[in-house]
C-alpha cells in the first residue's frame, strides 16, 4: 500500500516487523496521505468508527446482564436500568447509539452522493459501504425486538411478515424464521444471536471497506485525482486525526444530550409496555431511520410489489457507480446535478415523514409521489444527466482553489516533532 | 520560531492530551463497574435462619450470597474436643470461643479455603469436616488440620435475633 | 467554519423533524411545574413521599409495582425514607415465601430486599377482578405512556359526565385525556382522600402531581444523577472541544490551510 520503504528505529521493532509487520501498517496509517482540503463531511467517516465501538462494547456489557427468554426479556432489562452498576446509563448509550450511528451513516452516505466519491475507482467501496448499511439495518432491527417490549414484538410480527410476500415458500419462510407459528422465544434467542454476531460482521467489512479507500486515496470536495503524498495532501496524523477528533467532540455533545436528558424521545413509548400477542399497539412505526424505507414499502398497494419496491430503494444504490454517467464527481462542478441532490434529500426527508403518519389520504398519495421521484432520481435523471449538463470548468489541482499561492510544503512535512 | 511560543504550545498540546486522558478513565470505570455486584445481589447480603428444629449434632445448610453456610448444633463432646486443642498445633491458631461466640452452636461458611468446595459434614481425621476435592481436614471447630487448605473455613457475621433465629450477614 | 455551521444546522434540522412528528396529534394536557424537568431537574422528595402514600392508599389496591422494592424507598435519588422508615414500611406487608422444610408456602412480614406485595397474583386474576380489564403495572408506566407525566397528571383530573350522544357502558367512566376517552378506572381522587403526615392539603390536583412524580421516580429511579453526569458531561466535552479546537488550529496553522 504504502509507496514508501519503512524500517523501524530498533532492533526489536525490525524484528518483530519482519514477521508482522504491524509497524509497517501503523506507519501507513500515520503517514497516509490525504486531501487537505476535506471537510468537516469527511469527518463522519471516523465518527462511524466511534459509533460502532461505541455500541460493540455497550453491547458487550448488556449482554452480560440481558436474558434472551420471552419470559424474562423485559424483566432483565428493567433489571440493568434499576440494579446494575450504570446500568442505565449503558443502555441509554447503546439504545441512542443506534440513532447517532443512522444519523451518522445518512450523513455519510448522502457526502457520498453529493461528492460523487461512488465513482471510479471507488465503486468497490462503497458497495461495502451499502452492505454494512444493510447490515446495520438487519442489526438495528434485531436490536430493537429484544426488550420485548410492545414495539419490539409486533415490529418483529411486521418485518417478518414481509417475507411471507414471496410467492409458494413465503409461509414456510416465516414459519422458519420465527422457528413456531408466531414470534415467540425461538424467534427472541436467534435475533438475540444475530444480534450479537452482525456488529462483528460489520466491522471486518470496515476493514476492508478502509482497506479499500487505502487503495486509491480519498476523494475530496474539489472531486479531482490527486498525486501522494504531494503538495495537495498532508498526513493523516497529526492533521486529519486532530479535526476529525474535534469534530467527533461536537457529535458526543450531541450524543450526550440525548443520552442525558432525553433519553427516550427517540424510542416508542409503546416498548416500555410488555409484549403481549394479543394487542396490537394502535398505532406501529419503526425507528425513525427507517422510516422512508417504510414508507415506500406501504406506498405500494401490493403485498409483494411493495416489498419488491423497498429491497430495490436499497439495492439501486449499489448500482449507482454505473447509473450516474457524468465523468465529473463533484457536485460543485455539476450545477444542475446539485439541484437535483437537494430535491432527492428533501425527497428522502419527506418519505421519512409520511413513514410516520398513517398511511391514508394525503399522506399515502405524497408517499406514492415521492416513492416515484425516488427511484426516478436513480433510474432516469442520473443516468441523462451525465450527458446532458453542462458541468463548470475544473481545476487542475486542489491547491489551486483552497490556496491561491504556493504551498508551505515544508510545515506539512515537518511533523515528526510534534508525534512525540 | 521563538522559545516562549514553542512553550505554549506545549502546554496547550499537554492540557488536551491530559484532560482527554481523564475523559478516557471517567469513561472506563463504568464498563468495569458494571460487573461489580449490583443493588438486588447487595440487597439479599442478609438471611434469617429458623434453628429451632436443629438438635444437637445436627447441621444444617442454608444458602447465603449463593454459598452454603453450616449451622451446626454442637454436642458437649464436640465443644471439649475443639476447646482442648492447643493452639501451637494449629495451622491456623484460632481459640474455639473467638469462632463459636455460643458454643453450641458453630455457624461458618461451608466453603474450603483451598480452592472453594464444599467439604462433607462429620468426615475426616478430626470428626468434623473433610474436603474430599483435594483432601483437607477440618475439626470440630471448623479449623484446619491437615491438607493443603491454608486457613481455617470462615465464620460469617451473624447474629441471634431471638432464641430462635439466626441472622446471617 | 463555514462548513460546520453546515453540518450543525443540518443535523439540528434532522432532529426537529420527528419531534415535531410526534407532537402533531397531542391533545392539550393540563399543565404543571414538575420539579425534575430541566438540566438539573431533581425530584421533590415531600412529593415523592406523599406519592408513595397515595400510590400504597389508592392506587396499589389495583395496580402493582413489579420492579421496585422496598429497598429503593431509602435509596438516593428517591423518597428518600430512612432506612428505619423503609423496613418498617417493608415490615407492614406480608410477603409469601416458602417453600419451608415442610414444603409449604407461608407469609413473613416483608424485608427491604422484597419486591413491592402485588395486589393479584396473576393478570388473569386482575382482569377476573376489575371487569376484564388489567390494571396496567404503574413500574414503568410514565414512560409506557406517550404523554408521559402530564398525560397521568391530567388523566387522574379529567373526569367528567359524558357529552350528550355518549352513552357508557356499565364499568365505563369518561376521561377528556383518555386515548377514546372511554376508560374502566372510576374516579379515584377526591379532596381530603388521604390524611397527609406533613399538614399539605390533599386536593385533588395535589395527590395527582405528588402521585405522579411518585411514578416518575419509579419508571426512572436514576433521574437525579442522570442529570448530574449529564451536566458534568456535557462540561467537560466542552472544555476538552474547546483544546482540541486550539490544538488544531495550532496544527493546521503549519500550512496556511483554513481548517
Amino acid at each position: 500500500m504504502s509507496e514508501h520503504d519503512y524500517t523501524p528505529k530498533s532492533k526489536f521493532g525490525k524484528w518483530f516487523n519482519d514477521r508482522l509487520p504491524l509497524l509497517t501498517l501503523a506507519n501507513h496509517l500515520t503517514d497516509y496521505p490525504t486531501p487537505k482540503n476535506l471537510n468537516y463531511w469527511w469527518t463522519f467517516g471516523g465518527i462511524l468508527t466511534f459509533c460502532l465501538i461505541t455500541q460493540i462494547v455497550t453491547g458487550l456489557v448488556l449482554a452480560m446482564h440481558y436474558i434472551a427468554h420471552a419470559d424474562m426479556a423485559f424483566d432483565s432489562v428493567e433489571h440493568i436500568m434499576r440494579d446494575v452498576n450504570y446500568g442505565w446509563l449503558i443502555r441509554y448509550i447503546h439504545a441512542n447509539g443506534a440513532s447517532m450511528f443512522f444519523l451518522a451513516v445518512y450523513i455519510h452516505i448522502f457526502r457520498s452522493l453529493f461528492y460523487g466519491s461512488y465513482k471510479a475507482p471507488r465503486e468497490i467501496i462503497w458497495i461495502i459501504g451499502i452492505i454494512i448499511y444493510l447490515l446495520m439495518m438487519a442489526a438495528a432491527f434485531m436490536g430493537y425486538v429484544l426488550p420485548w417490549g410492545q414495539m419490539s414484538f409486533w415490529g418483529a410480527t411486521v418485518i417478518t411478515n414481509l417475507f411471507s410476500a414471496i410467492p409458494l415458500v413465503g409461509e414456510g419462510i416465516v414459519t422458519w424464521l420465527w422457528g413456531g407459528y408466531s414470534v415467540d422465544n425461538p424467534t427472541l434467542t436467534r435475533f438475540f444471536t444475530l444480534h450479537y454476531l452482525i456488529p462483528f460482521l460489520i466491522l471486518g467489512l470496515v476493514v476492508l471497506h478502509i482497506w479499500a479507500l487505502h487503495v486509491p486515496g480519498n476523494n475530496n470536495p474539489v472531486g479531482i485525482d490527486i498525486k501522494k503524498p504531494s503538495k495537495d495532501t498532508v498526513p493523516f496524523h497529526p492533521y486529519i486525526v486532530i479535526k476529525d477528533g474535534f469534530a467527533l467532540l461536537m457529535f458526543m455533545i450531541v450524543f450526550a444530550f440525548f443520552v442525558f436528558y432525553t433519553p427516550n424521545i427517540l424510542g416508542h413509548a409503546d416498548n416500555y409496555i410488555e409484549a403481549d400477542p394479543l394487542v396490537t399497539p394502535a398505532h406501529i412505526v419503526p425507528e425513525w431511520y427507517l422510516l422512508p424505507f417504510y414508507a415506500i414499502l406501504r406506498s405500494v398497494p401490493d403485498k409483494l410489489l411493495g416489498v419488491v419496491a423497498m429491497l430495490s430503494a436499497i439495492f439501486i444504490l449499489a448500482a449507482l457507480p454505473w447509473l450516474d454517467t457524468s465523468k465529473i464527481r463533484s457536485a460543485v462542478f455539476r450545477p444542475l446535478y446539485r439541484q437535483f441532490y437537494w430535491i432527492l434529500v428533501a425527497d428522502v426527508l419527506i418519505l421519512g415523514y409520511v413513514g410516520a403518519m398513517p398511511a391514508e389520504g394525503l399522506y399515502l398519495l405524497i408517499a406514492r409521489v415521492a416513492t416515484a421521484y425516488y427511484f426516478l432520481h436513480f433510474l432516469v435523471i442520473l443516468p441523462i444527466l451525465g450527458y446532458k449538463e453542462k458541468t463548470l470548468p475544473i481545476p487542475l489541482s486542489i491547491t489551486e482553489p483552497v490556496l491561491g499561492g504556493s504551498p508551505n510544503l515544508a510545515a506539512a512535512r515537518n511533523t515528526e516533532s510534534f508525534n512525540k | 520560531m521563538s522559545e516562549k511560543k514553542t512553550n505554549r504550545r506545549d502546554f496547550l498540546f499537554t492540557a488536551t492530551y491530559a484532560v482527554g486522558a481523564v475523559g478516557v478513565g471517567a469513561t472506563i470505570w463504568p464498563m468495569i463497574d458494571q460487573m461489580n455486584p449490583d443493588a438486588s445481589v447487595k440487597a439479599l447480603a442478609s438471611t434469617e435462619v429458623d434453628i429451632s428444629s436443629v438438635n444437637p449434632g445436627k447441621t444444617i445448610t442454608v444458602l447465603w450470597r449463593g454459598k452454603p453456610v453450616f449451622i451446626r448444633r454442637r454436642t458437649q463432646e464436640e465443644i471439649s474436643e475443639a476447646k482442648s486443642v492447643k493452639l501451637e498445633d494449629l495451622k491456623h491458631p484460632e481459640r474455639d470461643e473467638d469462632r463459636a461466640a455460643n458454643p453450641e452452636w458453630l455457624v461458618m461458611l461451608g466453603v474450603c479455603t483451598h480452592l472453594g468446595c464444599v467439604p462433607l459434614d462429620q468426615k475426616g481425621d478430626y470428626n468434623g469436616w473433610f474436603c474430599p476435592c483435594h483432601g483437607s481436614h477440618y475439626d470440630t471447630s471448623g479449623r484446619i488440620r491437615k491438607g493443603p487448605a491454608p486457613t481455617n473455613m470462615e465464620i460469617p457475621k451473624y447474629e441471634f435475633v431471638n432464641a430462635n433465629t439466626i441472622k446471617i450477614g | 467554519m463555514k462548513n460546520f455551521y453546515r453540518v450543525l444546522s443540518l443535523v439540528t434540522l434532522i432532529f426537529l423533524i420527528p419531534f415535531n412528528l410526534n407532537s402533531a396529534e397531542k391533545i392539550e394536557y393540563l399543565k404543571t411545574d414538575w420539579s425534575f424537568k430541566g438540566l438539573f431537574g431533581k425530584f421533590d422528595r415531600g412529593a415523592l413521599q406523599r406519592g408513595y402514600q397515595v400510590y400504597t392508599e389508592v392506587c396499589s389496591s389495583c395496580h402493582s409495582m413489579k420492579y421496585l422494592s422496598y429497598r429503593n424507598l431509602a435509596e438516593k435519588g428517591g423518597p428518600e425514607f430512612t432506612i428505619e422508615q423503609a423496613k418498617a414500611i417493608a415490615a407492614s406487608f406480608e410477603v409469601k415465601d416458602g417453600p419451608n422444610a415442610d414444603g409449604d408456602m407461608f407469609t413473613r412480614p416483608g424485608r427491604l430486599s422484597d419486591k413491592f406485595v402485588m395486589p393479584y397474583d396473576n393478570v388473569k386474576a386482575a382482569q377476573a377482578a376489575n371487569g376484564g380489564a388489567y390494571p396496567p403495572d404503574m413500574s414503568v408506566l410514565v414512560k409506557a405512556r406517550g404523554g408521559g407525566v402530564d398525560y397521568i397528571y391530567s388523566l387522574l383530573q379529567g373526569y367528567e359526565d359524558p357529552p350528550a350522544g355518549i352513552s357508557l357502558d356499565d364499568g365505563v367512566y369518561y376521561n377528556k385525556y383518555m386515548y377514546g376517552n372511554k376508560i374502566k378506572m372510576s374516579n379515584q381522587l377526591s379532596d381530603g382522600l388521604v390524611e397527609y403526615g406533613d399538614g399539605t392539603k390533599s386536593t385533588v390536583e395535589q395527590m395527582s402531581k405528588d402521585v405522579t412524580t411518585f411514578l416518575m421516580w419509579a419508571a426512572e429511579p436514576h433521574l437525579e444523577s442522570r442529570h448530574q453526569m449529564g451536566f458534568k458531561v456535557i462540561v467537560y466535552l466542552t472544555i476538552l472541544t474547546i483544546l482540541v479546537y486550539f490544538s488544531m488550529k495550532r496544527i493546521w496553522s503549519r500550512i496556511k490551510t483554513e481548517v
